[in-house]
């Protein structure tokens, strides 16, 4: 039978248009978010602020009490006005904003790695061990989050001391918030670990390692869980998000972190019986925390669809 | 069907246990209600272990967790520290309906405590819940059908905000708002606390009033995050080849809408519906704080911070109750919406 | 007679955020009373694009019809105002889609699916469609007709599914039955059936039928005319004897040889077609199928050839003979 294709131009192939690596596409698709630039560009803004806001003020300043100033509007001295006991509330929202961001942040990374162990292990190992971890992960979901974090927060709250880290002393409470936050909000991101385990399991790729003899820690890290990434960055990124705000409900009712540090949801306690009389202490701190949770959910939206971008047309 | 609603009951009580047993070694560890327990009077030593006795908070954590759960009036405490228990306990226990009685208020019993304000929670939550559903199917149905244009645009950037927002922050801002700035230009404006003017009584068009400015706050967020769960939804469904093969039938928008989309979109967000609503006994903490509503949130942390035992566990235990009960009932409207799924 | 449809110069793009995808470029062709017009090509080629665009089903944005014109008895169908082609779809243009269990509503019962259309199209009682639809059971072949309309899609196999499927076209009893690939997620004994149901239903009934395919062995069987479609153009019609006697056009004659057949040598090896698929963000400024074609020249690089009459009832776009390998 003879070639169809005897003519020399055909059987050259299109100059193939050089393929983008993955990150590089997952990059151009979240730069056509305007939203999630935005959120990006935001989010820096934020952490900018309460990092190189830091240099110009210490921390033992925003701490500094003097009832004479207290409860005063913003002016020169204090730009954003004085809290209940005279401290300058600028300072504490730079401070506060460093331990709000890092409660997020640490809060987030418990909850991943707890998401992620417990449905990588029940989906790639099923049987008793996924029947038992899954009751587990569904009896957490049914008890409701702030009452759990309430009990916790106000079990725990004096019993660890306070630390120094990265040159600050932050109070045991941190720890508690983190432990706290991070050990109630792993369920979701468990139930989506452990259904893609238990697709991609069955796919060759895992047929073939196994035959290969590799063993089951690299199948389920080295393997598996790179095919899943996209829902934990999202999951991850969204967290940080919930994280503030879970600290900020817990602060704001006074059983999160303790003053006198910081945070900027224990700026807002108590802040309602001076609704009339002193709005600047909650409308400083309060924006801030709306800023930030915006611009990171800005940006989950926009990594959820660069890293998993619905077909744009069918054409048929 | 009648077996499988059996079987899963059944799977919850160990559930609940666990839970009960958690929550109650939790709840020991944190706090001293005795210390509040005397008023203003200062309470003499003899007396605090009096009570300590009476209410069985010198025995130990297992032991406590028992009497909790099946009651004490089958032994006899030693009231009167002379080694010899005498006086017959009166608790029935929790799963005789007992649930014990206020640590804080001494000797009112838990459950007639909150079941004064299961009502005004109920009162809060319900219209509220309502409110936001029906604003957010509508907004969120909207969307999905007009993607892209300015409407969807703007609800979309609309949500986001409304999402990223605590709810205390809304609660503030618009108490700020629509009353203290509306009173201070001479408009008529909102009230800010509780859930009547006591000066008026418990009127209808009181409660109504007082609803506003809560309920406002509470949507906020809940509407955000609901339509844009809506409209993926939406957008979801009507991407699916079924749709189109509605319209290749001549059928109308209207008709694909409600006919062929509505009943699969309904299907997931009944699970999370079914997960919300037992939530809304606990109320929203935050919102009954700062507008001073009498309901079962704020009922939780007062009594929380005084280490009330009783009154607390009553409460999860409630509100686990009901999640136990939304989850089986989820299920079954579930499996009903969709033929695919069967329990037997 | 006047046929019962006619295509003129359809083209249709869609915006995507790579660029504009030209997914059909100027089609034109023709559908008789009770014939069957078979639509050949790869995937992506524009095939369902086409008939899509016919029941204006292409999603307005991202899709645009850019020009053309769709007659149907009489009167121009992307003309006319959106509740008349609401009535004309599902009652006189019925369309079967490729795969039977998407295209099914999963919550709703195969009964009240089929009798949908003639609910809303035909003013009769509920209990009329109902026996209607009992009929039409029958008549695809579907067992215990009663039971089975109280029956969930996925409680059938692929080939039951399918035949609901045409249940579903022909309830309005349509002048035109168009099929996208109904067979291509079935498997081969099944593809049989369907096939087979589908002629008896058309010498039963007297419609025409629009089937479009990428398997030729299907097409032998069951067209009347054959058009092949390449990267959105038509490249070669003809009756189908002709076609599978007398292809012209190197596109078609790739199909053919590419077929496996019986009678071929065990150790020959399958012909392949070379180069990748075309690409309709970028095509190319001549002859789209330029890149792999055998017969190639010069001028097929620079000039789209336009589909010409080669012989009566035989239509080429193509700017050589392959017989002689002469430029026409």
């Amino acid at each position: 039978m003879e070639e169809i294709n005897n003519n020399d131009s055909g059987a050259i192939a299109q100059i193939e248009k050089p393929q983008l690596s993955y990150s590089q596409l997952v990059w151009m698709r979240f730069k056509r978010h305007k939203m999630a630039v935005v959120g990006m560009v935001l989010l820096i803004l934020m952490i900018l602020y309460s990092t190189l806001g830091a240099s110009f003020t210490t921390e033992s300043y925003s701490n500094v009490t003097d009832t004479s100033i207290r409860l005063s509007p913003p002016y020169l001295a204090h730009p954003f006005g004085t809290d209940t006991v005279g401290r300058d509330i600028l300072a504490r929202t730079i401070y506060g904003g460093q331990i709000s961001l890092l409660i997020g942040l640490i809060a987030m990374a418990v909850e991943v790695i707890m998401g992620v162990l417990i449905g990588a292990i029940a989906g790639y190992y099923g049987g008793i061990l996924d029947s038992l971890l899954m009751r587990f992960t569904e009896a957490m979901f049914n008890v409701p989050q702030l009452p759990l974090l309430l009990v916790l927060g106000k079990l725990l709250a004096d019993k660890i001391d306070p630390f120094p880290l990265l040159g600050r002393e932050f109070s045991g409470s941190v720890i508690v918030i983190i432990a706290v936050i991070g050990l109630t909000s792993w369920m979701g991101l468990a139930r989506i670990v452990r259904a893609n385990f238990l697709s991609l399991k069955e796919r060759e790729f895992v047929t073939a390692a196994n035959c290969i003899g590799t063993r089951n820690g690299s199948i389920i890290f080295g393997h598996i869980l790179p095919n899943t990434m996209a829902p934990i960055i999202v999951s991850g990124t969204l967290g940080v998000a919930n994280a503030i705000i879970s600290e900020a409900y817990v602060s704001f009712l006074g059983v999160g972190v303790m003053p006198p540090t910081a945070t900027w949801g224990n700026m807002l306690n108590g802040a309602y019986q001076y609704i009339e009389s002193a709005p600047w202490l909650w409308i400083f701190p309060g924006t801030l925390i709306v800023l930030t949770v915006l611009s990171i959910n800005f940006i989950g939206d926009g990594l959820r669809d660069a890293l998993d971008p619905h077909a744009l047309i069918k054409a048929e | 069907m009648f077996r499988y609603v059996v079987r899963r009951l059944l799977q919850a009580i160990p559930l609940l246990l666990i839970i009960s047993i958690v929550i109650f070694a939790l709840l020991q560890g944190s706090g001293d209600p005795l210390a509040t327990l005397g008023g203003r009077r200062t309470v003499r030593p003899e007396e605090r272990e009096r009570l300590a006795r009476i209410l069985g908070l010198d025995k130990p954590i297992y032991i406590q967790y028992v009497y909790w759960l099946v009651g004490n009036d089958w032994v006899k405490i030693d009231v009167d520290n002379d080694g010899i228990p005498e006086t017959a306990g009166t608790r029935k226990g929790i799963l005789r309906g007992d649930f014990g009685t206020s640590l804080v208020t001494r000797g009112e019993p838990a459950i007639d405590i909150i079941l004064e304000r299961l009502p005004n929670t109920l009162i809060l939550m319900i219209p509220a819940e309502i409110f936001i559903l029906m604003t957010a199917l509508a907004i969120g149905i909207y969307s999905a059908m007009r993607q892209y244009s300015w409407i969807d645009q703007a609800v979309t950037a609309g949500s986001f905000i409304g999402y990223s927002m605590p709810i205390f922050f809304i609660a503030l801002a618009s108490m700020y708002l629509f009353a203290v700035n509306f009173r201070k230009w001479g408009l008529p404006y909102l009230p800010t606390v509780g859930m009547f003017d006591p000066k008026v009584g418990k009127t209808f068009s009181q409660v109504v009033i007082h609803l506003v400015l809560p309920i406002f706050s509470m949507s906020v967020v809940s509407i955000s995050g609901w339509s844009r769960y809506v409209r993926s939804q939406m957008l979801e469904v009507t991407s699916q080849d079924y749709i189109r093969t509605a319209y290749a039938k001549g059928l109308s928008e209207r008709k694909v809408l409600v006919r062929h989309a509505l009943k699969n979109a309904a299907i997931p967000m009944v699970t999370l519906l079914g997960i919300e609503i037992p939530f809304l006994l606990g109320g929203a903490v935050v919102t009954e704080t700062i507008f001073g509503w009498p309901g079962m949130g704020r009922l939780f942390f007062d009594h929380l911070t005084r280490s009330d035992t009783p009154v607390v566990m009553g409460i999860l235990m409630l509100i686990s109750f009901a999640v136990v009960i939304c989850q089986l009932i989820t299920d079954i409207v579930y499996g009903w919406l969709d033929p695919r799924i069967r329990y037997d | 007679m006047d046929p019962v449809l006619e295509v003129k110069n359809l083209k249709v793009q869609f915006n995507t955020l790579e660029g504009i995808v030209h997914a059909v470029n100027g089609v034109n062709f023709t559908v008789e009373e009770g014939k069957t017009l078979g639509i050949v090509g790869e995937s992506g080629c524009g095939k369902s694009v086409t008939v899509l665009s016919l029941m204006r089903l292409i999603p307005e944005p991202p899709g645009r019809i850019v020009d053309g014109e769709v007659i149907f008895k009489g009167e121009n169908l992307f003309k006319i105002n959106k509740s008349s082609i609401q009535n004309i779809r599902g009652a006189e243009i019925a369309m079967v889609f490729q795969d039977p269990m998407t295209s099914l509503n999963p919550v709703l019962t195969i009964g009240y699916q089929i009798s949908e259309a003639l609910m809303v199209h035909k003013r009769i009682s509920k209990q009329e469609a109902i026996r209607r639809t009992w009929k039409l059971l029958e008549m695809v072949g579907i067992p215990l007709v009663k039971e089975s309309f109280h029956d969930y899609p996925h409680q059938f196999s692929g080939g039951m599914r399918q035949r609901v499927m045409i249940a579903m076209a022909l309830s309005c009893d349509p002048s035109i039955l168009i099929a996208d690939e109904p067979t291509t997620a079935l498997d081969v004994t099944i593809q049989a059936q369907i096939v087979e149901l589908t002629k008896k239903i058309q010498s039963q009934l007297g419609m025409s039928i629009i089937w479009i395919t990428h398997d030729l062995g299907i097409v032998a069987e069951i067209a009347d005319k054959v058009i092949v479609m390449y990267a959105g153009y038509i490249v070669e019609e003809a009756d189908v004897f002709t076609i599978y006697e007398n292809p012209v056009h190197p596109y078609t004659l790739a199909l053919l040889k590419s077929l496996p057949r019986v009678d071929s040598k065990r150790y020959e090896r399958l012909a392949i077609i070379h180069g990748s698929p075309p690409d309709c963000l970028h095509l190319p400024q001549g002859c789209p199928f330029v890149l792999r074609c055998g017969f190639a020249v010069k001028r097929c690089s620079e000039e789209n050839p336009q589909l010409k009459n080669i012989e009566s009832e035989h239509k080429a776009a193509c700017w050589i003979d392959v017989r002689t390998g002469k430029t026409r």
